[in-house]
């Protein structure tokens, strides 16, 4: 099992669906992938959906910080969405919800986003 | 089967490479089958694998696929007992490297959680290190397996 990172432009929301497993070894391409998205000036926001990341420990923490980051410096706000119960408890440990906004799905998510922009 | 009987243990070494990383949290996943763990404490103990291992290739072993990592686990009762070992870098101060969010290696993202994870997620936690030789950590937790849950 690795991981596949797709990602879909909705207007100034770059929308992420990570599928499988985020450790260590496939942190690289999520880091990758998204930096490259964000850079676009077409993205101002990044909403994160995680309904099929099946395992995340703090590697993946640390990529999710790294692009908070990136976003926080163009003026951006990042949310994520679909959390499943250990990866929540993961993100409320770390207290990453100090500064990501957690939503039931991706529609909710983007309706928020909609009104920060 | 009351009978008092020897541990039931499994001892692996692999290769310090990040695809190893899967592989040893599945390991140990696959070798407490048999105490039918909840999914919340499979997840648990993958992720508490996956935290050692992570942390003995990247700090450890500054990526060096040449070396190994142990992992050794053992069933007493219903307790695991874990132990990930690597000889590798070795860490100069075990306090700063337990407090949360601290790391090391800011350079790389790395989220400075390891150890807080590792803390948390099991019953008990204990890190040995010597700088230069490796570094050991040992821990444990009882499987409240899914049978107690019904009965």
């Amino acid at each position: 099992m690795s991981l596949q990172v797709e990602l879909e432009h909705q207007r100034n929301v770059l929308i992420v669906r990570l599928r499988g497993e985020l450790d260590h070894h496939t942190a690289d391409i999520v880091r990758l992938r998204m930096e490259e998205a964000i850079l676009k000036s077409t993205v101002q926001h990044v909403v994160l959906s995680l309904k099929d990341l099946i395992f995340m420990d703090s590697s993946g923490l640390g990529v999710i910080l790294g692009r908070y980051k990136q976003l926080k410096a163009k003026g951006g706000v990042m949310a994520v969405c679909d959390v499943n119960k250990s990866v929540y408890r993961l993100l409320e440990l770390s207290g990453l919800f100090k500064i990501l906004a957690v939503h039931d799905n991706e529609r909710a998510a983007l309706t928020s986003l909609e009104v920060v922009s | 089967m009351n009978e008092t009987r020897a541990a039931n243990t499994m001892r692996v070494t692999f290769s310090a490479r990040s695809e190893n990383e899967a592989f040893a949290r599945i390991t140990v996943a696959a070798f407490i089958t048999h105490l039918d763990p909840t999914l919340d404490e499979l997840n648990d103990l993958k992720t508490v694998v996956s935290e050692a291992v992570t942390n003995a290739i990247i700090h450890g072993y500054d990526n060096d696929p040449a070396r190994f990592v142990t992992i050794e686990a053992s069933i007493e009762d219903e307790t695991l007992h874990l132990i990930v070992s690597d000889e590798g870098n070795g860490i100069e101060d075990l306090e700063l490297a337990r407090s949360p969010l601290y790391t090391s290696k800011p350079e790389l993202e790395r989220s400075g959680m390891g150890f807080t994870i590792m803390e948390n997620f099991m019953d008990r936690f204990e890190v040995t290190s010597e700088p230069g030789r490796g570094t050991r950590i040992e821990m444990s937790k009882r499987i409240e397996s899914k049978k107690a849950l019904f009965n």
